[in-house]
């Protein structure tokens, strides 16, 4: 049983898998963006100062973290942001809208391993578990 | 893989006869080893695939295959647009027409030894790598559209080398039926500071030795000769490529449903090709190809500027070009009648057989040049395609080492600084933006390139030429 939201990463053969886990499915979504930013730097290196909005909408609930994860991804490359927080306002199983905040890429402060090119459906899932929320994909890097 | 699972066809070829819902069989061309080393999900995957309407003959995977998404890498697989085949963003991948090419420079080994500190250190300014890295170029949105007309065509006629160089480039530089229009704001927007950049992953500049020759004839005729020095530029489409295949897989999974096609995975969504998404895709990807062949055209000038600083006499001359992420409209003889196909090629290299008609002259008598990547300590290899590519596998070869571990078990046992300190003993200098990175791409992490390749010859797909040895290694 966990006890609090948290992220984690999972082994997929060629690339990498990001969880996030949490009571609510905001939380769970919130963890993601974490797991996202933790495979390409220590999120803890990143300062949360620049805060960049967020709309998704998705056909169900697996689409929306789809969109979601690569709506973060765009907004890192497009912006060359790193992103440590992410403050979901609402959630829906087709919409949510968000503020994540992050800051410019650093090379010596945040030693960025590997790019991410995009969130995939391999190992797609939203589901509620005993009272708590996961929220998963492989990225493919 | 449960070997118990497959019918051995020969000894480098087996089937998965088809059942459950298979229209087709599929074949994995390997070693007894390779196979009982190959992940589960090869099988699942790419007997996923053969469930796909309009498919062909039969779906194959190489004998580099892993774990994909929907198809397995190392998947290929053909469908006939007048047979309701489909096509499949996932069949094609992220990185759209990631590929290879080779350039050879014509000096001695000895010779690059004496500067290689400075020319990996040169190397590692110029051609930007890693995470965020930027190229000085910028392009407008009307140059954006050119290049994805105009492929590496258009990066030479804007100066990025040379006239010569598009006769060793698939399609000649320039892939047809590219629709700029196709391409959304956001894909565009995201290429914007990428051209002229490698990435990172698994994405590389590698300074090497033709460290042995195996066919003398085919080698001459690349122009080939041991312990001279060549470079391989391994990248794709960037973040363009990426967001495409981001936003049709998406768009692809409702058209899928919509066209009544059953998806035993969600990532093999996809399109009758004779539909309006099918073909908006289409015009996207093949737009994407061009960024591609216009992007490892623009790191190759980048290149020729480096080593003209050190070897002014050398001129790099473009070996080939290979695309190892496509979907591609190709002429395939099937139960003896000639037809118009779409072969999905997914971390798979086209490899025509000698005499094809799409071969430049200069390749007419040795095939298509296929460069596999090794690890940054193995090694890679040059071969060409076999005539009996063509009955085996659409004309399709292996196109890397495969990885045998994951990234997450990587970076847990290996560490980035320690892999850069032994490999230089070892005669070998990485430089990367990222200890982390190289430890994900640890020389370990990678199955048996030797095994691959040997495979791949003995199965008739592709022939072995040389094996070129890393020295510099410029790791995104």
């Amino acid at each position: 049983m966990v006890s609090q939201k948290r992220w984690e990463h999972f082994s997929h053969e060629a690339d990498i898998g990001v969880r996030g886990i949490g009571p609510t499915l905001k939380d769970a979504f919130e963890m993601t963006g974490m797991a996202l930013t933790a495979v390409i730097t220590d999120p803890q290196s990143v300062h949360p100062q620049t805060p960049v909005p967020i709309k998704c909408r998705a056909p169900d609930r697996e689409l929306l973290l789809y969109e979601w994860l690569n709506h973060i991804i765009y907004e890192l490359d497009t912006r060359r942001l790193l992103f440590s927080k992410f403050d979901i306002k609402t959630i829906t199983d087709t919409e949510l809208e968000a503020t994540i905040y992050g800051e410019t890429v650093n090379h010596s402060q945040h030693k960025p391993a590997v790019d991410v090119k995009g969130a995939t459906m391999t190992e797609l899932r939203v589901c509620e578990e005993n009272g708590y929320w996961l929220a998963q994909c492989v990225v493919d890097v | 893989m449960n070997i118990e699972l497959l019918k051995r066809r020969s000894e480098f070829e087996w089937e998965i006869s088809p059942h459950g819902q298979m229209r087709v069989p599929a074949v994995i061309y390997a070693s007894e080893g390779l196979i009982r080393a190959m992940d589960d999900k090869v099988y699942e995957q790419i007997r996923n695939v053969a469930t796909l309407p309009g498919v062909v003959k039969e779906v194959y995977a190489m004998p580099d295959a892993h774990w994909g998404y929907g198809f397995p890498i190392g998947g290929v697989a053909a469908f006939d647009p007048d047979a309701g085949g489909v096509i499949s963003a996932g069949g094609v991948g992220f990185d759209i027409s990631c590929g290879v090419r080779l350039l050879r420079t014509g000096l001695h080994v000895d010779d690059v030894l004496k500067v290689n500190e400075d020319l990996a250190e040169s190397l590692f300014r110029n051609i930007p790598a890693g995470v965020g890295s930027k190229s000085h170029i910028r392009l407008s949105d009307k140059e954006i559209d050119d290049v994805l007309l105009g492929g590496a065509r258009w990066a030479v006629s804007q100066g990025y080398g040379w006239p010569e160089d598009l006769n060793f480039i698939e399609e000649n530089g320039q892939m047809r039926g590219a629709k700029p229009e196709e391409v959304s704001p956001r894909a565009k927007e995201r290429q914007r500071p990428e051209m002229g950049t490698l990435g990172s992953g698994n994405h590389y500049l590698e300074v090497q030795e033709v460290s042995t020759i195996f066919d003398e004839k085919t080698a001459k005729a690349l122009g080939l000769n041991k312990n001279e020095v060549v470079i391989s530029i391994h990248c794709g489409s960037r973040g363009l490529g990426h967001q495409i295949g981001t936003e049709f897989l998406k768009e692809m999974v409702v058209a899928a449903a919509k066209a009544g096609i059953h998806l035993p995975d969600r990532e093999l969504a996809c399109a009758p090709i004779n539909s309006q998404v099918g073909q908006s895709y289409l015009g996207a990807m093949r737009a994407a190809i061009n960024c591609a062949l216009a992007n490892r055209q623009i790191i190759t000038h980048f290149t020729r500027e480096v080593f003209n600083e050190y070897f002014p006499e050398a001129k790099l001359e473009l070996v080939y070009d290979v695309s190892h992420n496509t979907c591609k409209e190709e002429w395939h003889v099937v139960d003896g009648k000639r037809k118009k196909l779409f072969v999905h090629r997914k971390g798979a290299t086209r490899a025509w057989g000698p005499g094809h008609s799409e071969l430049p002259y200069e390749l007419q008598k040795v095939g298509q040049p296929v460069f596999i990547g090794g690890s940054m300590a193995t090694g890679s290899y040059v071969l060409v395609g076999m005539k009996t590519s063509a009955e085996r596998s659409f004309n399709s070869a292996c196109h890397g080492a495969g990885r045998a571990m994951s990234r997450t078990q990587a970076v847990r046992k290996f560490q980035g600084n320690k892999i850069v300190h032994d490999l230089k003993v070892r005669g070998i200098l990485i430089r990367s933006p990222s200890f982390r990175g190289v430890a994900e791409e640890a020389p370990e992490a990678y199955k048996d390139v030797d095994a691959v390749v040997d495979s791949a010859e003995c199965a008739g797909l592709a022939k072995k030429v040389a094996r070129l040895k890393p020295l510099i290694c410029i790791k995104g």
